[in-house]
């Protein structure tokens, strides 16, 4: 009988949590679960990109200081790497000016 | 107590499948309370899982011989420690504890991970429809809560599972194999979100590492369990059960390498998916192979009822990762192309291609032998011969590779580079080969070439950090400023000593066996082994006798004691005995039989360099901690570029 009556306080605890959502907030102003605007996303997409561009070029930094990109190579590569993460950068800033005039952000919220 | 523990199953049951219809349904609709309720639910079933464990445990401690499974799997005299790892010792335990994992896993997943709303939305459902096929298996088809009247005792374990290191073996491996759901939940999650960025990457790197250490050290000590246990002188034997903890693995390794090439390149992201899927239903297949009752193995619980369930729900995962993958192709293809065949993401995909080769070459000579019974009704098995052949195959270019990756660099590297960063590993590499040669060890090629290659990887790794050291004026700035890099080194030199370790042990290993009489001698490379005689003893709950072995050679004098232990309920098993020579970091191992008066069988085996092997463990926990350690810098980083969004709590 002792083991019935823990279960059903554990249960009924359980439920309780579980329906915690809806007992602190049973009238929302809004019940809609935030998602990413297309434009959020582009964003997203461009600031991956600005980071693996930058990240190439540290990486590409690197290699050359520990020998494994000679000169010549290093010189090769720099020039395109360097023109693709300003690329990116650019794209990022000129994203969030038109978002920033056009619409509010629709990122995900910190609640 | 059976009760509660039955109360808190169907509770966790009733939380999961909760979790898994209203998230799904919340995540659809876009409802935000219902998709934290369902986030709740989810949490709630670890403590329910905990309640469930808890009374198995008390019962097991107390030897309630009342509860089936703890009559089943122990008995009054089997020591406690041993009684308390009964747990994983049955099929209804493990299955209790992959879901008291899962849910654990999933809690905590949950909790770092909360405000990333819309991934998680849909991450829930698939965890919960995991953990879901758990608890309907311990709720309605093998429960660890059947009751019987008390009989007088039980049936006691397998002596083989009574070591330590069954203390430690099977829960590594489960917090592995559950490990492996988290990226597969978040990857799964993704997809159906259509948030195919590197947010579900970030959010389970850290898990993925995680899940694979564990699995790679559960290996490790299950290997060391067999060696000093089973009393055969090997630790790996290629069973179909330790092959099911290898595929994952390699799976895993696989992903570990490939998502860096996303991370970096913006590449491979289709392959990344696949292979998660692959390392999620690879643990689950291992899971099947042990549960089900189609292999026999002394790791498998024959005569199951689960074979069709699992069988069934592995159809149901691979189907549903397939059909998500190729709903979401256009979403997962990339425009980036690999810039040359010779760069550091080039390697990285050779690597993929050998370890998916060599997981797919084991999985076939697993299923084989199934295959062929169930179509045929024949009894075929793959043997030896053939792993061996694939683990040269796939597993010398693997070993390679470890030291080629490091020094090429990434985009593309030219040949004039290439033979500046190559000279001094190359020559180490050369050096020691001819060395090797010269010295006998052209005995066994793949020893030799094995050797060789390592030669080649410990040199390249070392100069990784000669040069990175000289670039940034400090070993500890050059670690703490890309660890995940340098981890992965020390990571690759724990292979490289684990390679050595199996070459020398395997490949140039000396085995005499005989049988003996008091003041008879046996010569094995070396060493003579002079039998003096045997003496019973008396455990807690075995017999048995210790034989007396005096060895002398290589300037060592000292004696063994193998024999057998004779145990009350479940019967005999060897005992081997170990000399560790510190100074050659072989062993020599004995083990002993009655053969027939006062002669015994003895058995001597020489394996160089065995110790290496389990050097290499904690080498691997080193360099896979590094590469797992919070980098504050990366963390800023990460947190900027989500910032229209949550900071990613879980990386």
């Amino acid at each position: 009988m002792a083991w019935a009556v823990l279960a059903a306080v554990i249960a009924v605890v359980a439920v309780v949590f579980v329906a915690r959502p809806f007992l602190r907030d049973p009238t929302p102003a809004s019940d809609r679960l935030d998602e990413l605007a297309p434009e959020a996303r582009h964003r997203l997409a461009l600031a991956e990109e600005r980071d693996r561009a930058l990240a190439a070029l540290k990486e590409l930094e690197f290699d050359h200081r520990t020998g494994k990109v000679s000169d010549v190579d290093y010189r090769a590569q720099v020039g395109p790497l360097r023109r693709r993460a300003a690329a990116a950068l650019r794209a990022l800033e000129h994203g969030e000016q038109a978002e920033h005039e056009r619409i509010p952000d629709q990122g995900e919220r910190v609640p | 107590m059976a009760p509660l523990g039955r109360a808190a199953l169907l509770l966790a049951f009733g939380l999961v499948a909760y979790a898994l219809i209203a998230g799904s349904y919340a995540a659809w609709k876009r409802r935000r309370r219902l998709a934290l309720s369902a986030q709740n639910a989810l949490l709630a079933a670890f403590p329910a899982a905990l309640v469930a464990a808890i009374v198995l445990i008390v019962a097991l401690a107390r030897r309630n011989l009342t509860f089936v499974y703890v009559w089943q799997h122990t008995s009054k005299k089997l020591p406690l420690g041993y009684a308390l790892s009964a747990f994983w010792g049955g099929q209804e335990g493990s299955l209790l504890l992959w879901l008291l994992v899962l849910t654990g896993y999933a809690g905590l997943a949950v909790l770092l991970n909360r405000r990333s709303r819309e991934l998680m939305a849909w991450t829930v459902p698939v965890f919960a429809l995991v953990a879901g096929f758990f608890a309907l298996m311990l709720c309605f088809v093998s429960s660890p809560f059947n009751v019987q009247p008390a009989p007088p005792d039980g049936r006691g374990m397998v002596p083989s599972l009574q070591n330590p290191y069954m203390l430690a073996h099977p829960p590594l491996l489960y917090l592995g194999y559950v490990g492996l759901t988290v990226p597969f939940a978040f990857a799964m999650g993704a997809l159906l979100s259509g948030r195919t960025d590197e947010r579900w990457i970030v959010a389970t790197r850290r898990w993925t590492l995680a899940a694979w250490t564990f699995l790679g050290v559960g290996q490790l000590i299950g290997a060391h369990w067999a060696y000093v246990e089973i009393g055969w002188g090997g630790y790996y034997a290629w069973d179909p059960v330790e092959n099911a903890a290898l595929m994952p693995w390699l799976a895993a390794t696989a992903f570990l390498h490939s998502v860096m090439i996303q991370e970096k390149r913006g590449m491979l992201k289709v392959w990344n998916m696949v292979l998660v899927a692959l390392a999620f239903n690879l643990s689950l297949f291992g899971t099947f192979l042990t549960r089900s009752g189609v292999i026999n193995s002394i790791h498998s619980f024959s005569e199951s009822s689960l074979g069709a369930w699992f069988l069934g729900f592995i159809v149901l995962m691979t189907v549903v990762s397939v059909t998500l993958i190729r709903w979401r192709l256009p979403l997962l293809r990339t425009k980036t192309k690999l810039e040359s065949l010779v760069s550091r993401e080039a390697t990285f995909l050779y690597n993929n291609l050998l370890l998916v080769a060599l997981c797919l070459t084991i999985l076939w000579g697993v299923l084989y032998p199934i295959l062929s019974e169930a179509v045929r009704g024949e009894t075929r098995s793959v043997s030896k011969p053939y792993y061996d052949f694939f683990l040269h195959t796939f597993g010398l270019p693997l070993l390679l590779l470890m030291g080629i990756g490091p020094l090429v660099a990434w985009r593309r590297a030219s040949l004039r580079s290439l033979g500046r960063t190559f000279l001094i590993p190359f020559t180490v590499a050369v050096a020691t080969g001819v060395v090797l040669l010269v010295l006998g060890f052209g005995s066994s090629w793949p020893g030799l070439v094995t050797y060789t290659f390592s030669a080649f990887v410990a040199a390249s790794i070392v100069l990784e950090f000669v040069r990175g050291r000289a670039a940034t004026g400090s070993l500890r700035r050059l670690v703490a400023r890309n660890r995940r890099r340098y981890g992965g080194y020390i990571v690759h030199a724990s292979v490289v000593l684990l390679a050595i370790g199996i070459a020398g042990s395997s490949a140039y290993q000396t085995v005499r066996e005989r049988v003996v009489r008091p003041g008879q001698s046996l010569e094995a490379a070396g060493y003579t082994l002079t039998y003096l005689g045997s003496s019973g003893i008396r455990g807690p709950n075995y017999t048995g006798f210790r034989a007396a072995i005096a060895v002398t050679g290589h300037g060592e004098r000292f004696t063994l004691h193998p024999g057998m232990n004779d145990y009350n309920i479940e019967g005999p098993a060897n005992e081997a005995s170990i000399y560790h020579d510190p100074r050659s970091l072989g062993d020599v191992f004995t083990t002993a039989q009655i053969a027939t008066g006062n002669q015994i069988d003895l058995k001597v085996e020489v394996k160089p360099l065995i110790n290496l092997i389990w050097v290499a463990g904690f080498v691997f926990v080193a360099g896979a901690l590094i590469a797992m350690w919070p980098d504050a810098v990366e963390q800023r980083r990460l947190a900027a570029r989500y910032a229209a969004g949550a900071a990613p709590a879980g990386i």
